[in-house]
């Protein structure tokens, strides 16, 4: 009996429940936030009353405290109907919560966590720079400590939530010294919106996740006091590392739920669709190509909550969040593609959404560790 | 303020129906969903809970199936539930009107909610049974609910424009739709749930027997409705197309 593929009623009710509200709040205007990349304060205000942020929080800090894999659930389900908002609460929990909850004190965790679970405010998570993407290490960002001040220089760039109105604070990686073997010492620092030095800065003019906000961040001679540093100085490499592993699984919940999305609109076009005086799906070509999709969908989906559950069970996860991450995402790549195959013309205008969905595919093969890197991760598992 | 709302579970509004061999409703694989009326019930007791304090009691009766039903209403907010399963192959309106108004009775109330009917059946007669079976004043589909002292001033439609009727509680008053937006669970409100009260009963803990809620409708057949048949395009000028448009609205559509 040690196998079991049945969710509890209280996952089966939140999925329904996250998907009812997707369908009736998000779906009406995605793709009009799309075209006009604009992030959605009423979204994210009706998604933090529905407890999507701090999900897996301790209920002493604001949080649900609903678990890993309910906490998937929901980012996959957001995903099947709009990416951006599904990355406005996988960033929000993955990357802006959990650093804070992971490694803040108690100090920091009650100064910050009950606003961004109610998703009053949200936190960004500053790791990428301009010349250090997969290359974590090559940080030029630093952070030196001046009487009881850390003085900030540096810039981070594409950190999602990082520069809205309500982005109140950002975890900072940041070069704090050399460390005996002569490498960079890493370490995180919260900056808080108003520092004196600290500029954010939305981008525009994106590809995917257009409704979702992605930031530049500058720090000139920015100043914060000494006690925002998280954990202990040099604790940031390992700590970006832990916060990556736990993004991974949220980045792969987004690439489930947008293959669902984009199979389930293909589907029933290829039901509806009618050429040569039949449904196309009833051709074998494209009938084929609907198997190949839905088979794909469920391989990924039992490798991500397979990682989820190592998760939710204290186990080792790393290796399985990879290969999910990996997994989900190149699914969503071969069936969003499928699915703007199936629509025909019609698959490459705005008015059928596979169109977004094909668009917002692209960035789960590069964000929060690109394919390439999670094959190096894998690779390293198996000692080669 | 003791408030009782009456539950139903039905098929999912999007649901297909189709008979099974025996001629009976096809129930595999089907989505259920709180009746939507109901819901609108369930939302309007929880907001006068929130302004007059109070506990929300959910009755309903039907397989355990509807657990899931009553599970959702409780991660809304509402306190407890009672679910009766009559253990019988058909109900009709009486059985059920019976049988809730036994719960109901037990349990005390100063109010009684409902939607003003399912969207399955579509009959509009528990409600009104159950104020009946407990003497008690009922207001059809409301839109509105002021509770005041020892009293409740509802809104409800009537053909071209509104009935303000005032009704002394406890009362029975069902749900139309305007009445609110019903709210969604919250994630914090799906994990309480599974730890609030949830009662099973059957017709002998009530003190009813078989024959005391045997129904009193037996359902010969069912069948589904013939499927549309395809429209019809006139041809011809526009005086002799509406003379051919009158003929068939008179004779084939027997409308006129």
């Amino acid at each position: 009996m040690a196998l079991c593929f049945e969710l509890t009623e209280e996952q089966e009710l939140l999925r329904k429940t996250v998907r009812e509200f997707a369908e009736k709040e998000i779906a009406p205007v995605a793709r009009e936030l799309d075209e006009k990349e604009e992030f959605s304060y009423e979204l994210t205000k009706k998604m933090g009353e529905l407890g999507l942020f701090g999900m897996f929080v301790s209920e002493e800090y604001g949080g649900s405290n609903v678990g890993y894999i309910s906490y998937i659930i929901a980012v996959e389900e957001l995903a099947r109907v709009d990416g951006s908002q599904a990355a406005t609460i996988a960033a929000g929990n993955s990357l802006g919560i959990a650093p804070i909850y992971y490694f803040g004190n108690e100090e920091q965790k009650r100064k910050w966590l009950p606003r961004l679970c109610r998703g009053e405010i949200l936190a960004g998570f500053g790791l990428t720079e301009p010349n250090a993407g997969s290359d974590a290490g090559a940080s030029r960002t630093t952070a030196r400590l001046e009487g009881n001040e850390w003085v900030i220089n540096g810039s981070k760039i594409f950190i999602t939530n990082a520069s809205t109105d309500i982005s109140e604070v950002v975890t900072v990686q940041a070069v704090t010294g050399k460390r005996p073997d002569g490498k960079n010492e890493l370490s995180c620092i919260l900056v808080s919106k108003g520092s004196p030095g600290f500029i954010q800065k939305p981008m525009h003019g994106k590809l995917v996740w257009r409704a979702s906000n992605t930031s530049e961040l500058y720090f000139e001679d920015c100043r914060v006091p000494a006690g925002n540093l998280l954990g202990k100085k040099g604790e940031g490499f390992h700590q970006m590392l832990a916060t990556l592993d736990g993004g991974r699984l949220s980045i792969g919940a987004m690439g489930l739920g947008g293959a669902q999305g984009a199979f389930e609109k293909a589907l029933k076009y290829s039901q509806e669709r009618i050429q040569f005086g039949r449904p196309i799906g009833k051709f074998q070509v494209n009938a084929f190509k609907l198997a190949d999709m839905a088979t794909e969908i469920e391989m990924a989906r039992l490798l991500l909550y397979k990682a989820c559950w190592l998760r939710e069970q204290g186990k080792p996860f790393a290796r399985e969040a990879a290969m999910a991450k990996l997994v989900c995402s190149e699914v969503f790549h071969r069936v969003a593609n499928h699915a703007v195959q199936l629509h025909g013309g019609y698959g490459l205008m705005k008015e059928y959404d596979v169109e977004r969905f094909y668009r917002d595919q692209k960035i789960l093969e590069i964000g929060e560790g690109t394919s390439e890197i999670q094959r190096i991760v894998i690779s390293r598992y198996l000692g080669v | 303020m003791k408030i009782i709302v009456l539950m139903k579970q039905t098929f999912d509004t999007e649901a297909k129906i189709t008979l099974d061999g025996q001629g009976k409703i096809n129930r595999q694989g089907v989505n259920l969903i709180i009746n939507p009326y109901d819901e609108f019930a369930v939302e309007e007791a929880l907001r006068i809970k929130e302004k007059h304090g109070g506990e929300v009691v959910l009755v309903s009766v039907g397989a355990d199936s509807v657990q899931e039903a009553l599970r959702q209403a409780l991660a809304m907010g509402a306190d407890r539930a009672v679910l009766i399963n009559p253990e019988m192959e058909e109900v009709d309106e009486f059985t059920t009107a019976t049988i809730l108004a036994r719960a109901v009775s037990g349990l005390g109330y100063d109010l009684i909610l409902g939607g003003w009917r399912a969207i399955d059946d579509g009959s509009a007669q528990v409600a009104g049974r159950v104020a009946e079976i407990l003497d008690l004043p009922v207001v059809n589909q409301v839109t509105k609910i002021e509770i005041e002292a020892g009293k409740a001033v509802a809104t409800r439609d009537i053909e071209g424009g509104n009935e303000v009727v005032e009704v002394s509680l406890p009362a029975v008053l069902t749900a139309q739709k305007g009445l609110n937006e019903p709210r969604y669970p919250t994630m914090k409100g799906i994990m309480q749930a599974k730890k609030k009260p949830m009662e099973k009963k059957n017709l002998a803990d009530l003190g009813l027997s078989a024959d005391q809620a045997a129904p009193k409708v037996k359902v010969l057949e069912y069948f589904l409705p013939k499927p549309r048949a395809a429209g019809k395009i006139l041809e011809g000028e526009v005086p002799e197309a509406v003379a051919a448009l009158v003929k068939a609205l008179r004779e084939e559509a027997k409308v006129i």
